[in-house]
């Protein structure tokens, strides 16, 4: 292992971080928003929104993230309307078609994760909350919503962790996110190891750092899972 | 119908005539009954009598197949859909009567997320918008009422099945309803917890409240109630003051119900 170029090599890849970020934070948020419709599509008891997100996740969760960039960025510009539509300056964008393939992947994965999260609500939480006069929006936001959430979280990092990972597939694109700038490097000095070995470590440490986020988040949601703080004495009393 | 009619009390809840069916199964086929304003009405009858599906029925939990409930001087409105069901016509007057009854459950069901005070000013505050402030002290009072102002920050989790249900009633208090419905509140707690709910519902009948309790608690029936109503296979079979239904009832399914 050369010590100096691994270091010049990872000064490189460090200047790639922020694109790598920017997709996989991009994606991942317009990708929730997604998700959690396509979730409520699934559970609006209306059979046509149903079949259609059902249709929605068996497309893009059974197919490979990669077929599914190609098409976005090589398939779209073959046709014509397309090409002349407002559409263009943003589907011409590589960055904008590596954006738009995450987001559809990991909402048809999100939406799965949400929706086992819905479903875990107890009813009888929604109840009290029709008991006292909440009307439906309400109690999405303020009961079912919090709950929902807290339940899908530790599911929804492990996506959020695929995401960070599924960037690097931009670089096939043309994108210099640091897959892209690791690939350009070897095919500069034909030396794989260092290279490869400094980008796995990058890509390492976003996802520890972003796996102490989501345990945060977690612990800051879910007080009621712990003991009290100021525990009170609770003598003989049996559950 | 109401013996000592001397007076007219205000009535605080109508039902007429209601009907519920699920599936093949007719549960309730029928019932009528009024409680006046300060009424505590007990309803016994064994498991499927239908006593449950009736307090369901009365906030609209359940949707009735046909039958009217009126809360204060509002009747529900409903329309015939186009399946041939039932179904309230006006979502918002349902939402509002609802915020009329305080209803507590039998498995509690206060929101796991929420701390004990924010699980009693929620529907105070986001519902009747009411000012946060005045909120938390009526909560406060009302915690100190039930006996648990201690919990006040604590989870549901953290409490025992007694002091959730003690929870659960001063939320459904908050509201300041005009009718307290209460559904078995004592039948999934264990024996030794049981009383210290009895003993705060007992407190409420005593301050004049309005309350329709579902119950298999005899004692609670025959020392607290003003009313005991049995029903049986979904209809009405005995309605009338505890001392004479306890010691002289007409109906021998009655009799057989509480020897047990």
């Amino acid at each position: 292992m050369d010590w100096s170029f691994a270091l010049e090599t990872f000064i490189s890849l460090v200047a790639a971080i922020p694109l790598t970020l920017q997709l996989a934070a991009t994606s991942i948020l317009l990708g929730a928003v997604l998700a959690l419709a396509l979730a409520l599509l699934r559970l609006s008891g209306v059979r046509v929104l149903d079949w259609f997100a059902r249709l929605y996740v068996f497309a893009f969760r059974g197919t490979p993230l990669l077929v599914q960039i190609f098409l976005i960025y090589y398939g779209l510009s073959q046709f014509p309307a397309v090409r002349h539509s407002f559409l263009w300056p943003i589907l011409r964008e590589p960055y904008w078609c590596a954006v738009i393939a995450l987001t559809l992947n990991t909402a048809a994965y999100a939406s799965e994760i949400i929706r086992g999260g819905l479903l875990s609500v107890p009813h009888g939480q929604v109840e009290a909350a029709r008991a006292c006069g909440m009307p439906s929006f309400m109690i999405f936001r303020r009961i079912v919503l919090p709950l929902a959430v807290r339940q899908a979280l530790p599911g929804y990092g492990n996506e959020m962790i695929s995401m960070v990972k599924a960037t690097s597939l931009a670089s096939i694109i043309t994108l210099m996110e640091v897959t892209g700038v690791a690939a350009k490097i070897i095919s500069e000095t034909y030396r794989a190891i260092e290279v490869f070995v400094v980008a796995g470590l990058i890509y390492l440490a976003i996802n520890f750092l972003l796996t102490r986020l989501v345990h945060l988040i977690e612990y800051m949601l879910s007080p009621h899972l712990r003991e009290p703080r100021l525990q009170t004495s609770v003598q003989g009393e049996s559950k | 119908m109401n013996a000592q009619a001397h007076i007219t009390p205000q009535q605080a809840l109508t039902v007429r005539n209601l009907h519920k069916r699920f599936g093949n199964v007719e549960v309730l086929k029928g019932i009528s009954l009024t409680a006046n304003e300060g009424d505590v009405v007990s309803i016994l009858g064994s498991s499927g009598s239908g006593k449950s599906t009736l307090l369901r029925c009365i906030n609209l939990l359940e949707v009735p197949d046909s039958g009217e409930v009126t809360v204060g001087d509002e009747t529900i409105r409903m329309q015939q859909a186009r399946d041939g069901k039932s179904r309230p016509a006006d979502q918002a007057q349902v939402e509002r009567i609802r915020s009329r009854l305080g209803m507590v459950f039998q498995s509690f069901n206060l929101w796991s997320h929420k701390t004990i005070l924010e699980n009693i000013i929620e529907a105070p505050v986001h519902v009747q918008k009411r000012p946060r402030r005045e909120c938390i002290e009526e909560a406060e009072a009302l915690l100190a009422k039930v006996g648990i102002a201690e919990k006040r920050d604590h989870y549901p989790s953290h409490l025992s099945g007694g002091q959730q249900q003690r929870a659960a009633i001063a939320r459904a208090l908050a509201m300041r309803p005009k009718v307290m419905l209460f559904d078995e509140p004592t039948s999934a707690l264990d024996p030794e917890l049981v009383g210290e709910v009895l003993r705060v519902m007992r407190g409420l009948a005593e301050e004049g409240r309005t309350m329709l309790v579902v119950t298999h608690e005899m004692g609670f029936a025959r020392d607290v109630s003003s009313r005991v109503i049995f029903l049986h296979k979904g209809l009405v079979e005995e309605d009338g003051r505890p001392q004479d239904v306890f010691v002289n009832a007409k109906s021998e399914r009655f009799n057989q119900f509480i020897k047990g």
